[in-house]
């Protein structure tokens, strides 16, 4: 077995509500991240999928500590990440890099490319004065940028490219994780072809672990060696990236395969489409037991009771459904 | 007899780095209870092909500059904005991409909805209401007479945009465009709206017209497809054609860079570069420097919709010329 990079357990990540102008008061919590174990080894890539508000970006900002976990430990190769002070953070941090979304809103407006890649080099030292210019280079190659665009600001980018912008500035500081909050979301689909081509090679070639956020189950398939599935700030299904896609057992994770849009008439014509109702309830007061029951098929009384786990089905593969026998793979052929 | 045809639109945008040709010379019809989906990447001119159709072009910096688009007998790109005013929110109906910012979030649910019908129908606000309580019902909200009275915050992101077509169907519009309806919206939620969309449109025999960048989405729902590429529609066709029997190497390429459609672990198929700069003047194809089959002539020889099959229209020079099939 692999060595682990990467370790979550127990992670919670929690905001509390308050309402109230003068008697201001907590009213309740917000769920964000509730009880995550999860773990990721050298050279893995993981899949994150899940709706809006399921807590996956708030994960990803809890690993980073962006967003301090409120409770459970995140262990990085021997360092346990809550515990550290901001000084040892920040070193860490090199190691455990971010690229996020929008790469219209993630760069610095009034800082030319090479301003916003130096600046990492130059902060922690891995430069010296003269090379600063031949380094930046060499990364804006690595990304498939002419460095020639060097002295360009982000506006004067396409989307692509300033996706690519943001990946070489992840990759400045030569980091051993990268994760990626949906970096491919607001890109057009040729485009995002190009960046998950990218990421790939990169992956290859700086020997990266990459935790991988998107809504989209056939992005994240592409890329990813593990898939989880998270609803409502818990993990309901993990398993090898294939499996999940092909024999998803977990009620959830069959509404989010059959609702992917196959760009194929025929196909798309014979396909019964398991359509969820309603929308994602909210996190500050979950359903009880199992929190997907209001919106599953196949709910009992149980399952309003019953919080289910993480339970083993097969291979490298669990899921957290207490009637996972009884439904079986509906989508099997 | 089609219900709207579009005949040789140009719209472009006069800016200060040159003028944008937003639109060139797009042809194409759509009949009564049909749907046509418009599929292209951002920037390729499919939103402002719709928005010039219902006069939604801020004139200046966008112009109009020639074209028909007869509805119906009248012409839309012609007419006085008191006639259009009489079409547009009635016969055609919109809905527009992101629910968040398209509804006006100081005034009720109620009071958005019954604008239309007070405009167009002359009725009372009682009926109107009345009305707007059984469309909301119809696009599936529970508790309609309660909520109805909610301001936009209160709903969520699905729940807005079935707000929005409740909104553009309450005048039983014979057209609606749908501006890329699920693109902010969850995968799960995105089929409860197409769903939705399709049962709709079945009922009260509508023409769509759907403006996509995602094939799959298409795939599903269109009779018709339309593939638009730098201002230009390159193919055009019944849905099966477009996917079975491409004659574009736009589409071709497009087709193959969705990720669902490919084998794991192989490198993605991308199309090299960028999409061309419309404020320049292009001679040939726009495609030609992205393209995998380009030869010499392609640059220079300027291209037109032209029919490669029976009902299969393409752009590509060398697929007219029989060279290549696609």
């Amino acid at each position: 077995m692999a060595e682990k990079i990467l370790e979550l357990e127990n992670v919670k990540t929690h905001f509390p509500v308050y309402s109230g102008f003068i008697l201001k008061h907590q009213t309740g919590t917000v769920k964000a991240v509730d009880g995550v174990n999860l773990h990721l080894e050298k050279g893995e890539a993981l899949g994150l999928v899940g709706e809006s508000g399921c807590g996956k970006s708030t994960l990803a900002r809890s690993i980073t500590q962006l967003i301090p976990p409120t409770d459970g430990v995140i262990q990085f190769k021997d360092k346990t990440l809550n515990d550290l002070s901001s000084e040892q953070l920040k070193k860490v941090r090199t190691d455990l890099q971010m690229i996020f979304q929008d790469p219209y809103a993630s760069l610095n407006p009034r800082m030319t490319v090479f301003d916003t890649l130096a600046e990492p080099l130059i902060a922690h030292n891995r430069t010296k004065r003269k090379n600063t210019s031949q380094e930046v280079s060499t990364l804006m190659e690595k990304v498939g940028l002419s460095p020639r665009l060097m002295r360009k600001y982000p506006h004067e980018f396409s989307g692509g490219q300033r996706q690519r912008i943001a990946i070489a500035r992840a990759l400045a500081l030569n980091p051993s994780i990268i994760v990626a909050d949906e970096p491919v979301s607001a890109l057009d689909v040729s485009i995002q072809a190009q960046i998950l081509n990218l990421l790939s090679k990169l992956r290859k070639e700086f020997d990266l672990s990459i935790i991988f956020i998107a809504h989209d189950l056939s992005v994240v398939k592409h890329i990813s060696d593990r898939i989880a599935v998270m609803y409502l700030g818990k993990i309901v299904e993990i398993g090898d990236a294939i499996d999940i896609i092909e024999n998803p057992r977990h009620p959830y994770t069959q509404a989010l395969v059959s609702a992917i849009p196959v760009p194929d008439p025929e196909r798309e014509k014979a396909r019964k489409r398991t359509v969820l109702l309603g929308d994602p309830p909210s996190p500050i007061n979950p359903p009880s037991g199992c929190s997907f029951h209001p919106r599953c098929l196949y709910a009992t009384e149980e399952c309003a009771k019953i919080t289910p786990a993480l339970a083993p089905t097969g291979k490298n593969h669990s899921a957290a459904c207490i009637r996972i026998d009884e439904i079986g793979n509906p989508s099997a052929p | 007899m089609p219900l709207l045809t579009v005949e040789n639109l140009k719209t472009s945008f006069h800016t200060r780095d040159g003028i944008v040709k937003a639109v060139d010379s797009v042809s194409f019809s759509i009949e009564r209870g049909e749907t046509l989906g418009i599929v292209g990447e951002s920037g390729s001119g499919k939103s402002v092909t719709c928005y010039s159709l219902l006069g939604l072009i801020p004139q200046p910096p966008g112009k109009i500059e020639s074209g028909t688009a007869i509805f119906d007998g009248t012409d839309l790109l012609q007419d006085s904005s008191t006639e259009l005013r009489s079409i547009r929110g009635k016969r055609i109906s919109m809905i527009f991409q992101d629910p968040m910012t398209s509804l006006n979030p100081y005034l009720r649910v109620s009071d958005q909805l019954i604008e239309p019908l007070i405009i167009h129908e002359k009725i009372s606000r009682k009926e109107a209401l009345q009305k707007a309580i059984a469309s909301l019902n119809e696009v599936g909200i529970q508790d309609a007479s309660k909520r109805i009275h909610f301001y936009p915050h209160e709903f969520s992101g699905g729940m807005r945009q079935r707000v929005m077509i409740a909104m553009a169907l309450i005048t039983r519009p014979e057209l609606l465009i749908a501006d890329e309806p699920t693109t902010a919206l969850d995968v799960t939620v995105q089929a409860q709206i197409l769903e939705l969309i399709k049962k709709l449109q079945k009922e009260h025999n509508m023409a769509v017209i759907f403006i996509t960048h995602d094939l799959g989405v298409v795939a599903g729902l269109c009779d018709r497809v339309q593939v638009m590429y730098a201002g230009r529609i390159v193919e055009s066709s019944h849905t099966p054609n477009i996917y079975y029997n491409t004659r574009h190497p736009y589409t071709e390429s497009l087709q193959k860079s969705i990720p669902s459609l490919q084998p794991k672990g192989k490198n993605l198929f991308t199309i090299p570069g960028l999409p061309p700069d419309l404020s320049k003047i292009m001679e040939g194809c726009p495609f030609a420097p992205r393209c995998p089959q380009v030869v010499e002539k392609c640059h220079q020889t300027p291209i037109a919709l032209q029919p490669v099959a029976d009902d299969h229209y393409s752009a590509c020079l060398r697929v007219q010329n029989s060279e290549i099939l696609t």
